[in-house]
C-alpha cells in the first residue's frame, strides 16, 4: 500500500474556492481584454502571460495539478518566451492607428458577439451538471496511466509532430529559404 | 463543490470569444497568433472542467495533446512570420497578400 500525500487544493481551502475562482476569472478576462486592446505587441504578450497564469490557477482549483504545471512550463515558459523573442527580434513598433470604424470591424464585432451568445445559450439550456463532486484524477499518475497505455500511439505521433515542427521551423527561418 | 461547472464553461466561452475578436480585429500577425493561443487555452479550460466534473481523465490527456500541438503551431507560425518579414519588412496582415494575385 503506497501512501501518497496529495496536494488537494479544494479540500485544503474549501472556503476560498469560490472567491478564488471569481478572482482568477475576473483577472483572466481583464488580462485577455488588455491583450486585445493594447497596441504594443510586447504589452499584448505580457497581458497574455498574465491570462495564462490565471488559467493555470483555475486548473489548480479544478484539482488538475498536472495540467496546471504543464500550462506554466509549456505556455508561459516556452511559447510566450518564443513570442517575446520574435517580437524583439523583429523590433516591431506599434502599427499606425486605424481611422474610423469601417464595415469590416462592425461585421467582426457582430460575429464575435454572435459566437458568445451562441455558446452561452448552449451552456444555459444544456442539461444538469453531470457530477457534483470533483474527481481526483488530476495527478500525473492518473494521466500517465491513460497516456502511456491507451493513448500510446497518440503520444508517439505527437513526438513525431514536434520533431517535424522543429525541423520545419529551422528550415523556414533560414535566410536562403525565401 | 462550491463553483458550478457552468462557471468554468462560461469563462471558457468568454475567453474564446475574446480570442475570436483578437483574430478578427488585430492587424499584427504575431498578436493574431497570440489570440489563437488564447482560443486554444479557452478550449483547454473547458476540457479540463468537463473532465474533472465527469471523473474522466481522458479529457486531460486530450489537453496534453492540444498543448503539444499548440507549441508546434506557435513555432511554425513564428518561423513563417520571420520568413515573411525578411521579404516584406512588415507584419501588417493587410499588407501581406502573397496569394492574392
Amino acid at each position: 500500500m503506497v501512501c501518497r500525500r496529495q496536494f488537494d487544493f479544494v479540500t485544503l481551502v474549501p472556503m476560498l474556492a469560490q472567491s478564488l475562482f471569481i478572482l482568477l476569472a475576473v483577472v483572466s478576462l481583464v488580462a485577455s481584454l488588455g491583450m486585445l486592446i493594447s497596441r504594443n505587441p510586447v504589452t499584448s504578450a505580457l497581458w497574455l502571460i498574465l491570462t495564462l497564469f490565471c488559467v493555470a490557477g483555475l486548473y489548480l482549483t479544478l484539482n488538475a495539478q498536472f495540467v496546471a504545471v504543464i500550462q506554466i512550463l509549456v505556455y508561459a515558459g516556452a511559447i510566450m518566451v518564443l513570442f517575446l523573442f520574435v517580437i524583439m527580434l523583429l523590433n516591431l513598433a506599434a502599427l499606425p492607428r486605424l481611422g474610423a470604424v469601417d464595415w469590416k470591424k462592425a461585421v467582426g464585432f457582430v460575429l464575435g458577439t454572435a459566437i458568445l451568445a451562441q455558446l452561452i445559450s448552449v451552456i444555459v439550456t444544456s442539461a444538469e451538471s453531470p457530477a457534483v463532486e470533483l474527481s481526483q484524477t488530476g495527478t500525473a499518475v492518473e494521466i500517465a496511466k491513460e497516456l502511456f497505455i491507451r493513448y500510446a500511439l497518440a503520444f508517439e505521433v505527437i513526438g513525431v509532430l514536434l520533431l517535424v515542427a522543429t525541423v520545419g521551423a529551422v528550415m523556414l527561418a533560414q535566410r536562403k529559404f525565401v | 463543490m462550491t463553483v458550478p461547472l457552468d462557471g468554468y464553461l462560461m469563462l471558457g466561452a468568454a475567453l474564446f470569444t475574446i480570442g475570436v475578436l483578437g483574430v478578427l480585429f488585430r492587424r499584427n500577425v504575431i498578436v493574431i497568433l497570440m489570440s489563437v493561443e488564447l482560443m486554444l487555452n479557452a478550449v483547454n479550460l473547458t476540457l479540463v472542467a468537463l473532465s474533472q466534473f465527469m471523473g474522466d481523465v481522458q479529457g486531460q490527456v486530450l489537453v496534453f495533446l492540444v498543448i503539444s500541438v499548440a507549441a508546434a503551431e506557435a513555432a511554425i507560425g513564428l518561423a513563417i512570420v520571420i520568413a515573411i518579414f525578411r521579404n516584406k519588412l512588415t507584419v501588417d496582415i493587410t499588407k501581406i497578400n502573397l496569394f492574392k494575385y
